[in-house]
Formats: C-alpha cells, structure tokens, sequence
C-alpha cells in the first residue's frame, strides 16, 4: 500500500506559534526589567567593581575589626534564637486555635459552631497576614518604631516566623493520630488536656524538629535584616559594602558561610538528641 | 571470526551469556580475558574520537529499546545518525526533523508508517521493538547487533522484522549478528548459527547441520523442550 | 491464632531530650540578656502607644489612581525580574546539570559542584547589594542577583535528578557514536524534562517574593518603592504598596495551588 509522502512535521504551525508567543511575552519582560547585559561590560563598572574584588584578597583580618565580626556573629545568633522563641509564643496559642483536631464543635452538636468557625478564620488570615509579609519588611518597619538595632530583627523574626510556625504546627497536629485527642475531648475534657495528652506526645518530636529547622532558617534571616538596620552580621556588611571595602567584605562573607555551616550542625545534633 | 556481510545467529538457553556477547562486540563491556577485534580495531585501544567513530559505524537492536517514552518516533529514529552529524545539526533537529524522508522509508518498510510523529509512549511492545530496529536502520551500521530484536511480536511481524533486517544487511553489505531465542526463526533465515551455553560457545555451523539432537543437548536444562516461535501462517 | 501482646513499654523517660531542652532554654535566656531585650518593656504602655501611633500613620492607604497605576508598573518590574531571571538561572543549569552529575568526570563535579552551593550559600540580598555595585541601583541588578541564586539552587536540583535518572537510553546513544551532549539532549532530556519544569516553576513562584525585597538595596520591583516611600516618610503610599506585596503573594500562592492539582489530576 503506498502511502502519501508527508514532507512536512505536523507539530511545526504549533511549535512556530508558541515561538511567537515566547517572544511577544519575553521582549515587554527584557523592557520592564530593564535588561542591559552591556552594563556589566561598561568600563567605568567593571573598575568599580574590579576594584572591589581585588580587595577580596587577602580578607581584613586585623584583631579590632575581628572582633567586630565576632560581636555581630554573636548578635545574630542571639537575635535567632530570641526571636524563634518569641515567634512559638505567638505559634503554639495560634496553632491551636487553628487546628481542627482540638475542635470541640466538629465532634458532636455544640451551639457556638459558627462562633468558633469565625474565630477560626480569623485566626488563618491573621496567620495569614504575618506570614505573607516578607520578615525584612517587617523589620524596615519596626526600625522605625524601635530605632536601629537588634529589637527590630527580634520581632520581624518573631512575627513572620510565628506566622509560619504556626501553619506547620497546626498541620503537624491535623496530620497525627487524632484519635487519643478526639477520644479526650468525646469524654469531656477541655482542649489543653486533650492537646497535652492527647496529641503532643505523638506529634512532639516532628514539632520540635520543624522549630529547629526554623531556627536555622532565622540565622540567615537574620543576616539578611542586618541590611536594613536590624544589626547582626548584616548590618556590618551593608556598611562595609556602602564603604567598598572588599577586604572586610570578603571576611564577613567567610563568617557568614562558617556560620550557616554551624546552624546547620547545631540544629542537628540538636534533632538527634531529642530523638 | 566473520566475514563482512555475514548473516550469524546465535541462540542458547536463558542465561547463557547471549546478551554479554553482543555487549562486548558493541564495546559496551571490556571482554576480561582477551582481546576483541570489532570491524578490524581493538575497541579498548582507541582514542575516544576513533573509539567514536567506530562506534557510529555499529548499530544495536535492544531486546528493551532504550527510547524515551515521551519522545516521538520520528525523533527517536534520527537519533541513530547523532554520531554522524555535526552538532548544530543535532540540536537544530530538536526543533524542526532535519530529514523527514529518511526515517519514514525505514517505518515503511516495517509497517508502521501511520506512527511517524506519534508519540513513544502511545505505541505496544512489538511497535516500540521495531522503532527500535528502524532507528539503526537509519544508522546505516555496518555491523548490526540485534538482542532479542522480535521477542514481544508475533510469528507475522517476527517473519517480517527478522527479513527486513538481513534485508538490509545483505543491501550494503553489513555483518549482522541477532541472538534470538526461538530456534525455529534462526533456523529458517540465517545460514551460520552459533550456540550458547553457560558463557562458552558449543557450535557454529551452518544451519543445514543443526540438528535436532545437537539442540536438545543445548537446550538439555530448558523444560518443556525447545523454544519454538508458533509456526507462522499467511493470513 | 490470638495475636501476641505488644509488651514493649511506654516511652521511656528520656533524660538526654530532658537536658537538651534545659540547655536551649538557658541558651535562650542568655541570648533575651544578651541583647539587653526584656519583652515585657515591649508592653508597657508607653511602648503599646507608640505602636499605635505608628500604625495609625499607614490608615488609611493612598488609593489615587496615579499611584495605583504606578504600583502596577512596580508588580509588573517585579514579575518580569523573577521570570527573567528564572528562565536565565534554568537554561544555565541545564548545562550545569551535565558536570554536576558527573557526566565529564569527577573533577568537573567537584568543581560546579562547589560553585552552585556557593552561589546558593549566599543570600539573594547580598547578591542584590553586590550586583548594585556592579551595573548600578534598578531592575537588572536584582535580575542578576536572582539570576546567580537560582542558578545554584537548579544547577543542584536539575544535577540530582539527572544522576536519579535511568540512564540507559544515553548510554544507547553513546554506544552508536553519539556525544556527551546530544546522547544527553536525546536520550536523558525527554524523560526528566517534566521534573525540570516543575522545579524551575517552583523556583519561579519563591523568585517573585525575592523580587518584592530585593528593591530594599535598590535592586527595582515593589521592594525598592517601598524603601523610597518610608524613607519620605510617606506611610500612606507604603501601606499600599505592602498591601499590593501582599495581594501578589497570596495571588501567586493560588494560582499555583491550583496549577499542582491540576497537574496531579493529569498524572494521576
């Protein structure tokens, strides 16, 4: 049987289109973004910035500037750690507002059904608010209410992250055997008690584990608050970088790569021992 | 051991050392004791540009063709000449078939014309097999390896695939070596037949002098007898 | 058959987590002492009133149309950022993948390797400051700084699910002649070019909310409004700008919610 010779690929008209349409999408986003690769070959910038670099070696290590690196690595791990905790102080009230395996109304007839729905929503678009802000802005925020400094970055952390804690706890205990709690609360106990004997012995290591993974996150967060005043390791880079001093840079870059490397091994071993 | 052009079968029990053979002549495996000598190079002394080009100039049927499902056929088949063409000729046939004609004649001959731009995943075992087959058929290989080539189609299209591949062979004058495990299928279309068993080669003879006792001896530990492809009848 | 009794008992009354909890604890207060930080003076009355004082600033936002028009240019800036640069950062860790999965040998991998987990270590915001100084404050240096982050992020993502990848059809390739690259393009890409996507479209949806910020050291998008607003002083207009980071987060958050059940009520 002789078939018709087909010289043409059937999918071309389709593949031709979508390349049309690639670039009717691409060439408005190289305009908006304001897409000029020749700046970065622009003689005047590659000076700028060859200079820069050039400092990078070796890295500033004299003493007094050392030890400023060490006060402001100190304060960022301080600033974490104060502002996780802050953070579970809002998370675990949030939390358990949130999660329906606490909720008595689900169970059997109670008359405040819609009352505790409301409250419930509330709760997830408060949640919802301090999440969706980015912590940094947060912090542009609070420094201007709490001056320049490690407050700022304590309660940005302590905001986004109670936010975020939040959800996931709430997931946690909505994930776990609900059964013990739902058994409590069927015979007549309140909503603490079921959580603390029924659901927490189950759910408490994945908990704490996800706490533990936050914390690490908030240390580089915390770095990155620094750009805007909020102190810490970040607050001395942004002043050296605003000074184009490579050499400090370079040495802060450093640390900051040490340090995330140690939160990272702290916050296991951590994990393994509350296993 | 074989002549240009020669059409070799080779058939033995599950096991015994079919594929590994195949592998070695296709410079897949580094043989452990010995040396091999693939189409007058020793494949483990080369250069890798030589080792390259020799390799473009072999062709291997999978018994389970390696083709990405979500490719499509047409594609699928160009890839046999990548170790022919330059490489903005490879990637522009991403975008746009170079050469259309071309993997169309080989679906031709084996039947599956109508499937030329669908895709891998949309085709059965015995069609996925045979795209297989038309992708070194495109090749153009000089030596054709084929594993296994018809074991998911039926006596029709096993008939039909197994002539279609000597067919080729003997037009340019090809070495083919298939490994097949019904012995009713070698018998009838290769004139040498080696057999295989536990890694060592038993026989090679031409296929008038295979016997029924020397395949029973080979075949000593299969049950149920000797592999036999159902007997093909014209429909 | 009567099953055999669990005897295994309660869970054992672990001193070890007992003292780790004590150690963060204490850590914990030290770091409050450290930083001379006492939250009850974050209640006083003083301190709650000054709150409100502030927050009463950003009420109500200015919704002028000639403002509105300008935070749609911003949303649009921040857009085109992260998709510029996401779609750069993919195509670059598509060649990436190549060494980092060790298909040009070990030492290439231990090479790219070590520059895409630099380039990941670094935050986007430190890129952004960096690549200020290098083209200068707008849009392209927070391209850029993007651009360079992510492409660390997929250059180890993209490796990872090469090396998880069956890799027989490329080694059929290789076997009739064909190079690294094209037995790659024909062989390896077909098969994982859907778990590339989903990562780079991921990555996409994390790169907008980078882009919100990163105008904080002048690299364009909403973020760099912002700064420009609060450093007027002009809290109106900064209130609608956070409204409109927010709206675009939790729209994007949608959209992509609704795309993954799309795709897994494809797939499954």
């Amino acid at each position: 049987m002789q078939t018709s010779v087909i010289s043409r690929d059937p999918a071309t008209p389709y593949r031709f289109m979508g390349l049309l349409l690639a670039i009717g999408i691409l060439w408005p986003m190289l305009q908006l973004a304001q897409f000029e690769p020749k700046l970065l070959v622009d003689p005047k910038n590659i000076q700028v910035m060859g200079d820069f670099l050039v400092q990078f070696f070796p890295p500033n290590i004299q003493a007094t500037f050392l030890s400023l690196v060490l006060k402001a690595t100190v304060e960022t791990l301080a600033m974490a750690t104060a502002g996780i905790a802050l953070a579970m102080v809002i998370a675990v009230p949030l939390g358990l507002i949130i999660s329906y395996s606490l909720s008595i109304s689900r169970i059997g007839p109670t008359s405040d059904h819609q009352f505790a729905q409301s409250i419930r929503f509330l709760a997830r678009s408060f949640m919802l608010i301090l999440r969706g802000i980015p912590e940094i802005v947060w912090a542009l925020l609070l420094v201007r209410v709490f001056g320049l400094g490690a407050i700022a970055g304590v309660l940005a952390i302590a905001i986004t992250y109670g936010g975020m804690l939040a959800k996931v706890y709430s997931e946690i205990l909505e994930s776990g055997n609900t059964l013990p709690a739902r058994a409590l609360i069927l015979s007549g106990s309140n909503r603490i008690t079921a959580f603390l004997y029924g659901l927490l012995p189950g759910s408490a290591q994945e908990l704490a584990s996800y706490t533990v993974y936050r914390w690490e996150c908030s240390v580089r967060a915390s770095v990155v608050m620094g750009f805007v005043g909020a102190g810490g390791l970040g607050q001395l880079m942004d002043q050296s970088m605003k000074m184009l001093n490579g050499g400090e840079v370079s040495t802060i870059l450093v640390v900051f790569l040490g340090l995330v490397l140690l939160a990272d091994y702290i916050s296991l071993i951590i994990r393994k021992q509350l296993a | 051991m074989a002549q240009a052009g020669e059409c070799i079968a080779i058939i033995g029990p599950s096991g015994s050392g079919k594929t590994t053979l195949l592998n070695i002549l296709a410079t897949a495996l580094k043989p452990s004791l010995g040396t091999v000598v693939v189409l007058g190079e020793n494949p483990w002394k080369l250069s890798k540009s030589s080792l390259k080009r020799l390799r473009s100039k072999i062709g291997l049927v999978h018994q389970a063709p390696p083709i990405p499902l979500r490719q499509r056929v047409i594609t699928a088949i160009l890839a046999g000449r990548l170790g022919q063409w330059p490489l903005w000729k490879s990637i522009l046939s991403l975008f746009y078939p170079v050469d259309i004609t071309g993997p169309q004649s080989c679906l031709e001959r084996l039947d599956l014309t109508d499937k030329l731009f669908d895709r891998c995943d949309c085709l059965s075992g015995g069609q996925l097999q045979r795209v297989g087959v038309a992708r070194v058929m495109y090749q153009e290989p000089r030596l054709i390896l084929a594993d296994e080539p018809v074991s998911a189609m039926d006596p029709v299209l096993s008939d039909l695939t197994i002539s279609v591949l000597i067919e080729e062979a003997k037009k340019r004058n090809a070495t083919l070596v298939a490994s097949l495990h019904a012995v009713d299928i070698a018998l009838r279309w290769f004139p040498r037949i080696i057999g295989i068993r536990d890694g060592q080669i038993i026989f090679d003879l031409p296929s008038s002098e295979v016997s029924e006792p020397i395949l029973r001896e080979l075949y000593a530990s299969e049950l149920g007898g000797l592999p036999i492809q159902a007997s093909s009848t014209a429909t | 058959m009567i099953a055999p009794i669990n005897t295994q008992p309660a869970r054992q009354f672990c001193l070890k987590c007992l003292l780790t909890l004590l150690i963060l604890f204490g850590l914990t207060i030290a770091s409050f002492v450290y930083l001379s930080l006492n939250p009850a003076n974050l209640f006083t009355l003083e301190a709650l009133r000054n709150m409100a004082q502030f927050i009463g600033r950003f009420f109500p936002p200015d919704l002028s149309a000639d403002f509105l028009e300008k935070i749609w240019q911003g949303i649009l800036q921040t857009l085109a950022i992260s998709a510029l640069a996401t779609l750069i950062a993919a195509t670059l860790s598509l060649g990436l993948s190549l060494p980092v999965s060790g298909r040009f040998g070990p030492a290439a991998k231990g090479l790219t390797r070590f520059i895409c987990n630099f380039l990941r270590s670094v935050p986007e915001l430190v890129w952004a400051a960096l690549m200020v100084l290098a083209v200068g404050l707008g849009p392209f240096a927070g391209t850029l700084a993007l651009t360079l982050h992510t492409t660390g992020v997929l250059g180890r993502l993209f490796g990872e699910s090469l090396e998880n990848h069956p890799i027989a059809p490329s080694n059929a390739l290789m076997l009739s002649g064909s190079g690294r690259v094209t037995s790659f393009l024909y062989g390896t890409l077909p098969g994982i070019a859907p778990q590339l996507l989903s990562y780079s479209l991921y990555r996409w949806e994390m790169n907008i909310r980078m882009a919100t910020i990163l105008g904080f050291v002048g690299a364009g998008g909403l973020g760099q409004m912002l700064y420009y607003e609060l450093s007027l002083l002009r809290e109106a207009q900064a209130s609608t700008v956070i409204i409109a980071m927010l709206l675009l987060v939790v729209f994007v958050d949608m959209v992509s919610n609704k795309l993954r059940r799309i795709q897994m009520h494809n797939q499954g």
